[in-house]
């Protein structure tokens, strides 16, 4: 009996020894909190990816363990669970959490250890840090990258003058000094400049402000929770006649439980995007569709446009750098993807030498013809109507901004 | 300055339930928000049967005044019953209870923000070119009322009246031959039935995610203490105090600055009046 265990514990062992170790990758994903609802449908695109190559065979023959942690979006956290994730779970490559907040904190560790880090939709992190191993997911590089656009758009529209409002922290405070440097350029007079802080409760003083003002232009930068009570305030307040563009960097008017719930509020506003339908990338459709399916399994965002695509990207672009050097070295990898072309469902990316995209694709459209309580609406073409950059462009602004709402 | 007044009464409705709880009763209560947001995830249930927000959080208080009760029978057997270190550990429970709300709405509702919809709800008054949101002006309403009948309730009713005597002095309500225990127990009810109306205007004034208890723990503690504990007409003039000066910093230094006062201004307070603007 006792030999039998034993021969069958060595036969056990064996088959263990002949299964190569997993490649482990790690990050936290904010799964709570303000990002939780980006986060949980960034979080499946990256498990949709882990899977499809896991069962293609994995990657160097040897499958994915995919270890994430919620960082519940603060900031605070996301050293401490980085630091466990090189030194307890010793994963062999790191993602880093999505959005600029809870991925500022991590960089300084990156760089003291030279760790490949793949980006996140994260604004302007490596600004300063400079780390040569950073690529960055996301289709913009700096403020002026998302802000032309805008600003160009109003400019287009005869604005002469422009109003910021801004939440008081890490992202929307980097895309809002770029912006004001370039307003300033374009020779725009700032009106009302106003910081608020992420608790805020409500907006009607601010919007009432802004009203006041009579600005042309209005370039909010705000995250999800703020960006929908602005947008509620805007609906009961009003921003005045004179408003000819409402919007630009509003986080969280891209997620769909939001849109849905705004309807026809969203109407008029031109805000900033990564990707609508009606713009043609190889794939795209594919993976929606694909995601769609385990999205209303999984209860997070149906339609996954914004984030979803970028996070099956990141994946994509590991994939294809380990799969060409043949090896996990971060070093080797990092040069590759400095290198080289990257094909994703997202288009070809290349990146610059900070590491974020050599030519960024920031789409700005305007919503129009939005009803109340319908998502089909939005697979449509044309609820989002492409403004900028020019390449993808399919109508012109419709303004001014109350015009543009129908009222 | 007439936002800073809607903006503080509604500071004040969601603080009422607490200045029950903490004020007087002693209970280091940090899961009132908590149970706030949970009161607004019920009224958004109801909402998707056709309920109006309002009348949604009403029907809900009962529910919340027998959740109350069990919670505090928890509480007293295991935390308060057992000896002086009872209040830190209550903290303790009070914090796995908020914790526990968080995840439970998480799983149930997921992440993403819920909204209600009704007439006053993205509308506003408009008074000579300047408009007024109606769901500020129903927190206002509602904020006013609820403070009045609870001031009423404990200042003329004998449960009132125990309620506030059990804060004062518990050993001398015993030797009139009242239930403490039973007294506060009820108490914690009635704050906890508050809550489910606090949340209702929660959702009324804007969207509610599952996380969103952590923004008002500060806040709402700050109002209690500022009034003086136990105090509901100090409540809400702390929560006036509160937003009223919220909104002039806003104006004259920037939106920044505006949380800074909350505690500033508790700081000034506890250092000139330790007892609160309105305690004895």
């Amino acid at each position: 009996m006792r030999l039998a265990s034993f021969v069958l514990g060595l036969a056990f062992s064996a088959a263990a020894l002949a299964q190569p170790a997993p490649v482990k990758i790690g990050m936290s994903m904010p799964q709570t909190g303000s990002l939780g609802a980006g986060g949980k449908a960034a979080l499946l695109a990256l498990q949709m990816w882990v899977d499809d190559v896991n069962a293609k065979g994995g990657l160097l023959g040897r499958r994915i363990e995919f270890i994430v942690y919620d960082d519940q979006t603060n900031p605070a956290l996301t050293p401490g669970i980085y630091t466990k994730l090189l030194d307890v779970d010793k994963v062999d490559l790191l993602i880093a959490p999505y959005g600029t907040v809870p991925t500022a904190p991590i960089m300084p560790l990156v760089k003291q250890r030279g760790l490949l880090l793949m980006g996140n939709f994260s604004f302007q992190v490596n600004h300063t840090v400079k780390h040569d191993m950073w690529f960055n997911n996301s289709p913009w590089t700096d403020a002026s990258s998302w802000s032309d656009g805008f600003i160009h758009i109003g400019q287009k529209a005869g604005a002469k003058t422009i109003a910021f409002l801004a939440a008081d922290q890490e992202f929307a405070q980097n895309l809002a000094n770029g912006a004001r440097v370039l307003a300033k350029k374009a020779g725009l007079q700032t009106v009302y400049d106003q910081n608020y802080p992420p608790a805020t409760v409500d907006f009607s003083a601010m919007i009432r402000a802004i009203r006041a003002a009579r600005p042309d232009i209005v370039f909010v930068m705000s995250y999800p929770n703020d960006s929908v009570a602005i947008v509620r305030a805007i609906n009961e307040i009003g921003v005045g006649d004179s408003v000819k563009l409402f919007g630009g960097g509003m986080v969280g008017l891209q997620f769909t439980p939001n849109m849905v719930s705004l309807g026809s509020s969203l109407n008029g506003i031109v805000n900033y995007n990564s990707y609508v339908p009606g713009v043609k990338y190889p794939g795209i459709e594919d993976f929606l569709q694909r995601y769609a399916k385990r999205a209303v399994e999984a209860k997070v965002d149906p339609l996954g446009f914004y984030l979803p695509p970028f996070n099956y990207a990141i994946g994509q672009m590991l994939e294809q750098a380990i799969n060409a050097t043949k090896s996990l070295d971060h070093r080797k990898l990092a040069d590759y993807l400095h290198k080289n072309e990257m094909q994703t469902i997202v288009g070809p990316i290349r990146f610059g030498p900070d590491g974020e995209w050599a030519s960024p694709r920031v789409i700005h459209a305007q919503f129009r013809g939005v009803v109340d309580k319908d998502m089909e609406q939005f697979r449509q073409p044309g609820r989002q109507v492409i403004l900028w950059p020019e390449q993808y462009k399919i109508g012109e602004a419709i303004v001014p901004f109350e015009k543009a709402r129908g009222k | 300055m007439l936002f800073g007044i809607l903006v503080g009464c509604f500071y004040a409705a969601v603080s009422v339930g607490l200045s029950v709880a903490f004020g007087l009763l002693d209970v280091p209560h940090v899961a009132h928000p908590a149970l706030m947001v949970l009161g607004s995830y019920c009224t958004y249930l109801l909402g998707l049967y056709g309920w109006d927000p309002i009348v949604a959080g009403i029907a809900l208080t009962p529910l919340f005044f027998l959740l109350g009760i069990a919670i505090y029978r928890f509480y007293y057997e295991t935390f308060e019953r057992r000896g002086s270190d009872a209040g830190v550990r209550g903290l303790a429970f009070f914090f796995g209870l908020a914790f526990i709300i968080e995840v439970g709405l998480i799983l149930v509702f997921g992440v993403d923000q819920r909204m209600v919809e009704a007439d006053y709800i993205g509308k506003s008054l408009s008074l000579g070119g300047y408009r007024i949101p109606w769901r500020l002006l129903v927190a206002f309403a509602i904020a006013l009322l609820l403070t009045a009948a609870l001031t009423l309730y404990l200042s003329r009713t004998f449960t009132g009246r125990a309620i506030k005597a059990v804060a004062q002095d518990e050993p001398a309500l015993r030797l009139m031959g009242a239930n403490p225990v039973r007294i506060k127990q009820w108490a914690f009810g009635i704050a906890t039935a508050v809550t489910a109306l606090a949340g209702a205007m929660l959702i009324v004034v804007g969207p509610v995610e599952p996380s969103l208890d952590r923004v008002y723990i500060g806040r709402t503690f700050c109002v209690v203490v500022l009034a003086g504990l136990g105090s509901m007409t100090g409540t809400l003039f702390a929560g006036l105090i509160l937003g009223v000066s919220e909104s002039i910093v806003l104006t004259l230094f920037g939106a920044s600055w505006a949380p800074a006062v909350a505690f500033g201004l508790l700081l000034v307070v506890l250092g000139i009046r330790p007892q609160g603007l309105f305690g004895r």
